[in-house]
């Protein structure tokens, strides 16, 4: 486990200690660590003199900022429309298969966690996916088995 | 000025002023519902909106400022459609449960309902499909989500009144929630159970936890010696529940009505604050000594107050290093609970295990404070239930009392004498000014130095109040303070406590002694005071608690012939071994989330 304390430090130092360094210094976690423990956020409230349900409040807000158990990669799937049109149903099953997770669920593992996310921009080459930061366009179930494979050989 | 027309009226006001105010000078109303007179403008219930000419859009009143030429319209067809469908999505999110809710015909949503949105409505409900939680974790409050509509008063409550923002909006769109930190239960969180959000919300989202029945119960049940007391800021405000205008004192029908209503013994709370002063007083002297003659480095000051539960609370969470300044006083409620059960069970020859002990209070962190397990120093629960002066309004009501012709009557005695020092415990500096009253006079045998007895410097709405008293003339036992200038400081609400502490946590506190109270104004601002609230309503209390002072034949703590017989025949001396088994009490550390 890392050290949340010194990481807080070390992002409120390099963003400030003002209201406005919020998000900036959740999104410096995340970065690092995939979500925000509720340690994490204590010691930012603690850190930027602010109240813990204000910096929850913050996060919860923002999907990218999540507040509860996270797999190291994070597979969002896109669940607007033209993605659904154009086979995320499939998609979906491969993952689930694959990880023998449900989405919403993170492996037992922490390598990965399965959740739906709103449109994500890709609809000109549906069904998209988003993991981490990372995004994988026109997905067939056979591709999107290699992909999976690829970041299970990389832990 | 600025020049504007509403419904064709004209008038001129401030640049800055709202719509919504310019509107109040010309008595047009305009239906608020987030607004509040003591919270900073929020905008989003919407519920204000108007019709300008010439704009695209209706305007929120309440947050639009006005400008030059304006034309507005209050209650056009446009405008009237728009209110009335705003009212009815408010109500699709709100568990409209209104005959069985605690708020019925006090919820300020229901009565926008009874005015914009009777009849069908054409919007779904949706408070089945929402997931609303329910915390009863609080031994005060109730958080019903399933009744929140978001316009977030509590939240600015907790923020701009108390520094505490235990509660924040959290999530979004249709999934999002008042809430706390990661949506722990109330009890385990920052909240010091104030109940300034409760006294603020609109509707039955945040309530008192309510002991009624229980009451009830204890006074039908022939075997049980029901004792209540009554604290000094219920008397200047029960009355508003009972339609009185604020401010009016009605402390001698109160006296009749709890008798009327079954209760045993009708004691005051005012005793225990005079007693309060005795030990406070004499504890505060006592680290004085040490500090300035002896030197003692573990004694710490300056000495707070320790009579608002919801600011030991707030200490204990948000500066706990600090707990050892906090004076080791119960309040008054909680060392009447220990002698109630104790002195008073003698004096009476009653079975402590036979007597229920029922405390009316300005204030809900009471309910919180009685249940804490440290408050069992008789050997029993100390004070069984405590109700607000809201709740006593409704078992007046329930009993079918005549409040306004009821023939006044007086406290029974052995716990129930009082003085204008007791009295103005209510108030924000009340208790700063009682200490001073008796404290002078004990270190100097003379009368604190002001113009009957009214030390004016620590009265007042101000939010932090300094004070400084020259001591001169003290007699033999206190010639260590000769000269010495006690320099005192008052704060209420806790943002203006956390000014304070700032202070004191920087080193840079100049105070020997600080009271802190909870609640804006003091306890007559308490959280479980009748709603609504504002300066205007809390100002017009506080003039009658001081009213109420000048009016009594004893001012000063230490005269209360039944706090000279308490010490006479039980407790020994101010800070003896007795006092600080029954009357005295310790603190815990807490996390600050």
């Amino acid at each position: 486990m890392y050290n949340v304390g010194n990481l807080v430090k070390e992002l409120s130092e390099k963003h400030g200690r003002e209201r406005e360094s919020l998000m900036p210094i959740l999104q410096g976690i995340v970065e690092k660590h995939n979500y925000l423990t509720d340690e994490a956020m204590v010691e930012v409230a603690r850190e930027l003199d602010i109240s813990a349900a204000e910096v929850y409040g913050t996060a919860s807000f923002y999907t990218f900022l999540d507040t509860d158990v996270r797999g190291k990669y994070i597979i969002r799937i896109c669940k607007t429309i033209t993605c659904s049109m154009k086979g995320k149903g499939e998609i979906i099953q491969t993952l689930e298969d694959m990880l023998k997770i449900k989405v919403g669920e993170t492996t037992s593992d922490r390598q990965f966690s399965l959740i739906e996310t709103n449109c994500i921009g890709w609809c000109h080459k549906a069904p998209a996916i988003l993991i981490n930061e990372i995004p994988y366009t026109e997905l067939t179930p056979e591709k999107t088995v290699e992909i999976i494979k690829g970041y299970m050989q990389k832990r | 000025m600025i020049n504007l027309n509403i419904n064709n009226q004209r008038i001129s006001v401030q640049p800055g002023t709202t719509v919504l105010d310019a509107a109040k000078k010309l008595k047009i109303n305009i239906p608020t519902l987030c607004n509040h007179p003591d919270l900073c403008v929020a905008g989003n219930c919407r519920v204000c909106v108007v019709e300008q000419t010439g704009a695209k859009t209706l305007i929120a009143a309440c947050s639009m400022p006005v400008s030059e030429g304006m034309d507005i319209h209050t209650n056009t067809l446009k405008v009237r459609n728009a209110r009335k469908h705003i009212v009815e999505l408010l109500l699709s999110e709100h568990r409209s449960d209104c005959t069985k809710c605690y708020k019925n015909q006090k919820c300020e949503l229901q009565a926008l309902a009874n005015e914009f949105a009777f009849g069908d409505t054409i919007f779904l409900d949706l408070v089945e499909d929402h997931h609303y939680s329910i915390d009863r974790s609080s031994p005060s409050f109730i958080k019903d989500d399933s009744k929140c509509i978001h316009c977030q008063r509590c939240v600015r409550t907790c923020t701009q009144l108390q520094y505490i923002s235990a509660i924040a909006v959290a999530n979004k769109g249709a999934h999002q929630k008042i809430s706390s930190f990661h949506d722990r239960p109330m009890s385990h969180v920052v909240c010091t159970n104030c109940g300034q959000c409760v006294n603020r919300c609109p509707t039955g989202a945040l309530v008192e936890k309510t002991y009624i029945d229980q009451v009830w119960d204890a006074i039908y049940d022939p075997a049980k010696h029901v004792v209540v007391q009554t604290a000094p800021a219920v008397r200047v405000a029960l009355g508003e529940d009972l339609g009185y205008d604020p401010g009016e004192r009605v402390t001698g029908k109160l006296v009749t009505a709890l008798r009327q209503l079954g209760f045993d013994s009708i004691l005051d709370t005012d005793f225990a604050a005079d007693l309060t002063i005795m030990e406070e007083g004499t504890e505060l002297l006592t680290r004085l000594k040490k500090v300035l003659v002896d030197g003692d480095k573990t004694t710490s000051i300056p000495m707070f107050t320790s009579c608002s539960p919801g600011w030991v609370k707030f200490i204990e969470h948000k500066y706990p290093e600090f707990l050892p300044n906090l004076s080791t006083c119960k309040s008054p409620q909680q060392m009447f609970g220990a002698l109630a059960k104790t002195y008073f069970a003698q004096k009476m020859k009653l079975d402590p295990s036979k007597i229920v002990s029922v405390s009316i209070m300005p204030c809900i962190a009471k309910k919180y404070e009685a249940d804490r397990p440290e408050m069992r120093s008789s050997g029993f629960k100390d004070i069984d239930y405590v109700l607000t002066t809201r709740e006593l309004a409704v078992m007046i009501k329930q009993a079918g009392l005549d409040f306004r012709n009821l023939e006044p009557s007086n406290y029974d005695s052995v716990m129930g004498d009082s003085t204008g020092a007791g009295v103005i415990f209510g108030a924000t500096g009340g208790v700063m000014e009682a200490a001073l009253r008796t404290a002078y006079e004990i270190v100097t045998g003379r009368e604190v130095p002001f113009k009957n007895l009214n030390i004016t410097p620590v009265r007042g709405m101000e939010g932090v109040k300094e004070a400084t008293v020259k001591i001169e003339g003290c007699t033999a036992d206190w010639k260590f303070l000769e000269g010495a200038e006690l320099k005192v400081a008052i704060a209420h609400g806790l943002v203006n406590a956390n000014k304070i502490m700032k202070l004191v946590r920087q080193g840079k506190s100049p105070y020997h002694f600080v009271e802190i109270m909870a609640c804006p104004g003091g306890c007559i601002g308490g959280g479980g005071q009748p709603i609504p609230t504002s300066m205007e309503i809390r100002k017009n209390r506080m003039k009658a608690i001081y009213s109420e002072d000048e009016h009594m034949v004893l001012r000063k703590s230490h005269e209360n012939p039944d706090v000279i017989a308490i010490y006479k025949d039980f407790l020994g001396k101010p800070n003896s071994h007795v006092s600080h088994e029954l009357l005295h009490t310790h603190y815990t550390e807490r996390d600050n989330y």
